[in-house]
């Protein structure tokens, strides 16, 4: 158990399971594999959140092969049947948001970054944060290994609606579809157990002098997208577990005939799902107040109502999971309800990003890449954000329900998540995590090289969704009307924005992994930021600050103040005089 | 705009491009001008040796007021959307207007089942005409359709018609639509069911009152004889049927 409640200096390093004070050198296993050090574990998340990520890369790129070229042997997969295609594009969702996203925003960073930013040695719960991690890897094999048996993997959609889902005789993949449902359930363990410990120590671990409001937007997010996640999930287990029982032992939960009612399963999905949306939103949005408020030397504008808004966002996000079922065969009268509530909770959303805008004002701004990063975000969450209320207002929805225009609003929104926002992250950071710097160049092509192939893509999916292509159709030539003059062409120009995306990120892999043995040697401060952890070296010891835990004085957005000489006043510097 | 590329053939349709358009030209708006304050900004306050950043904190009421007044305009923006979307909504899934006539859609793994009331207009007697994949309806003329499931989910969408609704087994769900236009158009299915759900296309025949008599006198020969309209013209029409 770790220390830090305590407080003070003296504490270091502190009741791990390696013995105090004397450093034996742990050896393989112990350091990677088997440790409780939250930035070992920060780690673990983020290789595997990376190597999945590959997984939703490589699905992505073969299925949207097939809907270019339909009927072509694809380079490094061969021919997509329409069966394949389901269950490349299931995976892909599927390993993107719960394996990719999930991990990286909510284990990877706020294992690494909790500690570090409220100033304490580790996780209040350090063995229950291995084996959240561990549990997380099991799953990951779990649903890897459904490619494996017999019928393969799922291919009933991220969504997983029964009844195709509950009967092998419809998904034709008895063994594939229970995977999937046992390596969501296992996930989501994984995930409630890192809950319990990011909330508890920041309830309890903060520095000495870390006053709520203190506490960085990042850490407040990662806490706040925690809760919500805790809360939105249990019904969804539940759902989880019934619908094993449907697959398995003929249990009639969402099954008709048995009495049941399929579109139960879509409210607990959904009730669970929609604030999941916010559970990955509320991290990113943190990333990226941490990295403008530094490369703009400014004060984040507003801060307290930054903090409002995102409990705002949580709450009426459990109001809001119907709009997902419009026109679903629920009680049309319902959907007013829920179409409300969806506009209402764009007010919010919207007010955190004025909030943004507003801080660059006044700013001194510097593009580095961490920077280019976290305005792309702004930039292109922005249009993620207004295409929502096309589908949020009911009587548009109609039309817009399960087209490629719903697909690309999410993209819109998910991307900038999963990958603007954590490129943002992972080049802010980097230098504290390995010690290292990254080179700026290459920073930039990557940049460039990623965000311009993604309007690529996603553009021409906005045009053909509304031109009225629906989603998981593995070959518009059986539609005529999806078939018409400029429909392909924009088809195959978004495949190839994608091979062209996915190339990019050869350069970044490159980048990081030379960075991190042979880039130049990094400060412990580089980007003269408040922030605690820049108060640790780079890269932090086992224990975290060497020299004693540090002692909070002011906010964390201290930039250009009248009062210093300097355009930074970290928090952990006494005042002079005191 | 929508229906530049898609035609707009029933009664509400309309309605629903109104609201898309609305929702277009007021979000289009508000984008816009949010993107060109915020790369302003970036350009305005780009880092220039010498120049220090500002402190400004956004608490105080006259800063603040640069967020509530958007936050303000975010809600009566909002507010106009949804009077018109929920009055939309309401046209097309709330009320109905008294049917001329009834067919019942059954969906399955992977075909359309259509059963049109036939010369009595009545369903569920000798003169049904049963067929699948092809629905056959009359141009100005209201239809009430039954929409049930023999399997797993699926979804009946007319796009041209803007109309979609989740077929659920167990379950009969009723919904209208009057078309407004002749020609022959896809029907999807917009909820995946299956390996099959890419092939599960079927069309409807959108046909003046004498070329639907004609075709209710030899169903099988009329299918092909009604001219496709406008720019619905088959490109490819892939290999199944
Ligand atoms: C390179 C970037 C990406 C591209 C080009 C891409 C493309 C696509 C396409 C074309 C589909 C729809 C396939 C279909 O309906 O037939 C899809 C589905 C989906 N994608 Fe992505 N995607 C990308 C990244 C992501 C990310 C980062 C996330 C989430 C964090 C994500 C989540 C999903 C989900 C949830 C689905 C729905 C799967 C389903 O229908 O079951 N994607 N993606
Ligand atoms: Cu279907
Ligand atoms: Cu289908």
């Amino acid at each position: 158990m770790s220390s830090t409640a305590h407080g003070h200096a003296a504490s270091v390093g502190n009741g791990h399971d390696a013995p105090a004070g004397h450093h034996h050198n742990p050896g393989f296993i112990e350091k990677y594999l088997w440790s409780t050090d939250h930035k070992m574990i920060g780690f673990q998340y983020l290789f595997t959140g990376m190597a999945m990520a590959l997984i939703g890369g490589f699905t992505v790129y073969a299925f949207r092969m097939q809907i270019a070229f339909p009927g072509m042997s694809i380079p490094g997969y061969g021919r997509v049947t329409a069966g394949d295609y389901n269950a490349l594009v299931t995976t892909h969702g599927t390993v993107m948001i719960f394996w990719v996203a999930m991990p990286v925003l909510i284990a990877a960073l706020g294992n690494y970054l909790i500690p570090l930013m409220i100033g304490c040695d580790d996780m209040v719960f350090p063995r229950l944060n291995r084996l959240s991690y561990q549990i997380f890897l099991v799953s990951a094999l779990v649903l890897i290994s459904s490619f494996f048996v017999e019928g393969g993997a799922f291919g009933g959609a991220w969504t997983s609606y029964p009844p195709l889902s509950s009967k092998s005789q419809y998904n034709l993949t008895g063994v594939g579809s229970t995977l999937w449902v046992v390596a969501v359930a296992l996930e989501f363990v994984a995930f409630l157990l890192g809950g319990i410990n990011f909330v508890t120590t920041v309830m309890n671990s903060r520095a000495p002098g870390m006053k709520l409001w203190d506490v960085p937007i990042v850490v407040w997010m990662i806490v706040l997208a925690s809760i919500l996640f805790m809360a939105s999930v249990g019904p969804l287990v539940a759902g989880a577990v019934m619908l094993i029982f449907d697959q398995n032992f003929h249990t009639g939960f969402f099954d008709p005939v048995k009495g049941g009612d399929p579109v139960l399963w879509q409210h607990l999905f959904w009730f669970f799902g929609h604030p999941e949306v916010y559970v990955v939103l509320l991290p990113a949005m943190g990333i990226v107040a941490e990295v403008i408020t530094v490369f703009s030397r400014k004060r984040l504008f507003a801060q307290r109502t930054v903090i409002m808004t995102a409990i705002a966002v949580g709450i009426i996000s459990f109001f809001v999971w119907a709009h997902h079922q419009f026109v679903a065969g629920i009680d049309p009268r319902m959907a007013n309800v829920f179409s409300v509530t969806t506009l209402i909770i764009s007010i919010p959303v919207a007010e955190m990003v004025f909030v943004y805008i507003g801080t660059l004002y006044g700013g001194s701004i510097r593009l580095t890449t961490p920077m280019l990063w976290a305005l792309a975000f702004i930039a292109e969450f922005l249009l993620g954000g207004v295409t929502g209320i096309f589908l949020g207002a009911s009587g548009a929805d109609i039309y817009f329900h399960d087209t490629y225009f719903v697909l690309a609003h999410f993209h819109y929104t998910f991307f900038p998540i999963a990958f603007i926002a954590v490129f943002a992250a992972i080049t802010h950071w980097f230098p504290k995590m390995f010690g290292r710097t990254l080179n700026e160049t290459f920073g930039k092509v990557h940049f460039w090289g990623t965000v311009i192939p993604f309007n690529c893509i996603f553009i021409p999916l906005f045009v053909l969704g509304v031109r009225g292509d629906h989603r998981r159709i593995y070959d518009y030539r059986h539609f005529p009307d999806s078939m018409q003059a400029g429909m392909q062409d924009l088809r195959v120009f978004a495949t190839l924005s994608l091979v062209v995306l996915l190339a990019f990120q050869v350069v970044f892999l490159v980048n990081f992994f030379y960075s991190m043995f042979k880039g130049p040697k990094a400060p412990a401060n580089p980007w003269h930021a408040n922030t605690l952890e820049w108060a640790a070296p780079s890269p932090p010891p086992h224990g975290n600050f060497p020299e004693g835990l540090p002692t909070v004085y002011r906010g964390p957005y201290e930039y250009s103040h009248p009062d210093r000489k300097e355009d930074y006043w970290p928090q952990h510097i006494a005042p002079e005089g005191a | 705009m929508i229906e530049q590329y898609v035609p707009s053939a029933s009664t509400f349709s309309p309605d629903i491009d109104h609201i898309i358009w609305l929702v277009l030209v007021i979000t289009g708006f508000w984008f816009l001008l949010a993107e060109g304050v915020f790369f302003w900004l970036i350009f305005r306050f780009r880092a220039r040796p010498g120049v220090k950043g500002e402190f400004i904190t956004g608490e105080k009421p006259h800063e603040k007021r640069w967020v509530t007044l958007p936050h303000y305009l975010t809600l009566i923006f909002d507010l106009w959307i949804l009077v018109v979307a929920i009055k939309v909504w309401t046209a097309v899934k709330i009320t109905t207007p008294p049917a001329e006539e009834t067919v019942r859609i059954i969906a399955q793994q992977w075909a359309w089942t259509f059963v049109h009331a036939g010369p009595d207009n009545k369903l569920d007697t000798a003169d049904d005409v049963t067929i699948v994949d092809e629905l056959h309806v009359q141009k100005d003329r209201v239809y009430h359709f039954e929409l049930t499931s023999r399997d797993v989910l699926h979804s009946f969408s007319v796009p041209v018609f803007r109309l979609k609704q989740d077929a659920i087994p167990g379950r009969v769900i009723k919904g209208w639509f009057k078309p407004t236009l002749t020609g022959q158009f896809d029907v999807q299915c917009t909820e995946i069911c299956g390996i099959g759900h890419g092939v599960m296309p079927a069309r409807i025949f959108i046909e003046s009152p004498e070329d639907h008599a004609r075709w209710l006198k030899g169903p099988a020969n009329v299918a092909t004889a009604v001219p496709p309209s406008a720019p619905a013209a088959p490109a490819t029409p892939g290999g199944t049927k």
